[in-house]
């Protein structure tokens, strides 16, 4: 704790010593002019429309069970997942867990079976990282995703991979509960020529 | 416990009795390094106006000093209401008896004086009370919509007449606007005046944008956006609204920030899963490959001189620090502390590097020097990230979030010693501060 000491020296143009109580001192110098405040021009960007998932116009075959999904459609994708088309990690983990690949090998055999579908395999990560690092760990996550379905035939042609850090939470609880779940590689499935 | 000394050696008899503009020297000592301890009183009349529209002009430039002197922790503002004497006329002395009974010891008494029908000069005196001497004298000319930031360069001027630093008040901080429930969050570019006034938003608002950060000369700013997949780093000039994409790289690039000169960036860019820092040069858009690590290397911060870069690597199996040649060349390691060490930003200054801690289900932010020495934690909490200095290397701005599924992220403030924690007001939410350099 020590006390820093500055010294300087003040320069004539803007020291202009007291003169007595009587006299008035001389006007003070110009010393600086502030710019006029720019404009600020605020950009109004066309709003995209969100982008949709469209399933390739299908027939419905004849099927025993009318709750299920139509087969090669979104929701056939997602059913075929285990529900939804996403994986989970540990901790500050990109490794596959078992449970993972068996997930991932089903999308695979979905996605060698519809070849019109591409995806976009999504990183995620949990809150209890910072923003940077959590970019660059989603993107380990997506790669891990990614690399398992190009070995099970998928051609990495059809996928790209994109982190969301931990921008895109699926579930706002503050506990490992939450934090499990967003620590996730999400396949999301594109009919083929969505970007 | 160390007091803070606002004294003014006299300055040679002969120069003050014939007023002779002959360089003084003058010797402050404040303490620059205890924050607000015991910070200075002084006193800030409402600047004297010479018809109603310039008398209400004095008064509201004179609140924006007082707040923006009391906001920087080292200064007292004086309540007006205490004050003894009402000047008249700035060119006579103040009765400086009047000013040491309320115990000020600096007092800035100043005019506005109609230049034209949009025009106004501010001129200002700061005099040291206990001396009964003039510190500065300072006239500004200005159109009468830019009296916001006239105020904030007399505010400067004062901070620095007092402490001998430069001052942070006429600035900007460009950050992220947030709405929306945490599962459902949009997020828009925008940026306000360094005590939260004027907010603007910069861009539409339709794609996720990330991590602003400003060059440091000029009113351009750098920053992440998923406007197109895979996700790029852009850059805004803020007074034309013109905007780029730099480069449409195979993998994602973040996380970027300007060399101090402007001429480069040093951004994170993705390759099969792998982060790595690379600089780009801003005229020819070739860029450079830092690192080559299979860690994740993010967040790289150059030094002041531009011939270091700081950055957050877990190549040694945790998140830590490291600094490296502007080359990529020389990386060590400079944190070792308990904990997981992320966002490294190098002072304005040089003398230190802020970075965030992540230790124990908590979040700090902290600073070290640039070789890991010196570690301090400045404040901690359940989640603060992205650290930004101001321009004088002398406060620290960052985002802190709040815990659950309401969670919320706010704006704050602490000052290089620690003490002086402060929110900033914004419009909504708000994260991802970077402050600009001091505004021309």
């Amino acid at each position: 704790m020590t006390v820093i000491k500055k010294t300087f020296a003040m320069s004539a143009a803007v020291l202009v010593l007291a003169a007595c109580a009587t006299k008035p001192v001389p006007e003070p110098e110009v010393v600086e002019r502030p710019a006029p405040q720019p404009e600020i021009f605020v950009q109004q960007e066309p709003e995209p429309a969100p982008p949709q998932v469209i399933a390739p116009p299908t027939i419905q075959p004849p099927t025993i069970d009318p709750n299920a999904p139509i087969p090669g459609s979104v929701e056939d994708f997602a059913f075929q997942s285990g529900g939804e088309p996403r994986v989970f990690f540990g901790y500050d983990r990109y490794q596959l867990s078992n449970d993972a690949r068996d997930t991932l090998r089903r999308q695979a055999n979905w996605l060698n079976s519809y070849p019109e579908f591409t995806a976009i395999v999504e990183g995620h990560a949990d809150e209890r990282g910072t923003r940077e690092y959590n970019l660059a760990l989603g993107a380990r996550r997506a790669d891990s995703v990614k690399a398992f379905l190009v070995s099970q035939g998928v051609s990495p042609d059809r996928l790209t991979t994109v982190s969301y850090g931990k921008e895109r939470p699926i579930d706002g609880r503050s506990s490992e509960a939450g934090w499990s779940r967003n620590r996730n590689g999400f396949t999301n499935l594109r009919a083929f020529g969505q970007s | 416990m160390t007091r803070i000394f606002l004294t003014v050696l006299a300055a040679s008899a002969s120069f003050a009795t014939l007023g002779l503009a002959t360089p003084a020297s003058a010797q402050i000592e404040v303490d620059i390094t205890q924050g607000n301890i015991d910070p200075v009183p002084i006193a800030v009349p409402d600047f004297i106006g010479t018809d109603p529209q310039t008398a209400e002009l004095g008064r509201q430039i004179a609140d924006v000093i007082r707040a923006d002197l009391e906001r920087s922790g080292l200064f007292r503002a004086l309540d007006p209401a205490s004050f003894l004497e009402t000047q008249t006329d700035i060119d006579y002395e103040p009765t400086f008896a009047d000013w040491r009974i309320i115990k000020a010891d600096a007092l800035a008494s100043g005019r506005i004086v109609r230049d034209g029908p949009d025009k106004v000069r501010v001129e200002f005196r700061l005099w040291d009370v206990f001396a009964g001497k003039q510190l500065k004298g300072i006239r500004f000319s200005t159109s009468n919509e830019n009296w916001r930031r006239t105020a904030h360069k007399a505010s400067d001027a004062i901070y620095t007449a007092l402490t001998g630093e430069e001052g942070y008040f006429d600035s900007r901080i460009v950050f992220v606007d947030q709405r929306g429930p945490k599962t459902n969050r949009t997020k828009r570019l925008a940026v306000m005046d360094s005590d939260g006034h004027n907010p603007q938003y910069l861009l539409g608002g339709s794609d996720l944008v990330i991590s602003p950060r400003f060059d440091p000369a000029s009113q351009t700013v750098t920053y992440m956006s998923y406007e197109t997949l895979p996700a790029q780093v852009y850059m805004l000039d803020i007074n034309t609204g013109r905007r780029e994409r730099l480069g449409s790289f195979p993998g994602m690039t973040f996380a970027p920030r300007f060399s101090p000169d402007g001429s480069q960036l040093i951004l994170t860019m993705v390759k099969d899963g792998n982060s790595d820092l690379y600089a780009m040069d801003l005229r020819s858009r070739s860029t450079k490959r830092l690192t080559t690590d299979p860690g994740i290397d993010v967040s790289g911060s150059y030094s002041p001189d531009g011939k270091r870069i700081v950055f957050q690597s877990d190549r040694g199996g945790t998140p830590q620090l490291y600094t490296m040649n502007a080359n990529g060349s020389g990386a060590k390691r400079i944190s070792f502390g308990d904990g997981r060490f992320n966002s490294p930003v190098w002072s304005p200054r040089g003398d230190k590097i802020a970075f965030v801690r992540q230790n124990k289900g908590k979040f700090a932010i902290g600073v070290m020097d640039p070789d890991g020495k010196n570690m301090r934690i400045l404040t901690d909490d359940w989640s603060v990230d992205m650290p930004s200095w101001s321009p004088n290397g002398r406060v620290i701005i960052f985002t802190k979030e709040t815990r659950g599924t309401n969670g919320k992220s706010e704006l704050w403030s602490v000052d290089l010693t620690g003490r002086n924690l402060k929110r900033i007001d914004t419009p909504g939410q708000a994260t991802d501060p970077a402050w600009s350099a001091l505004l021309e």
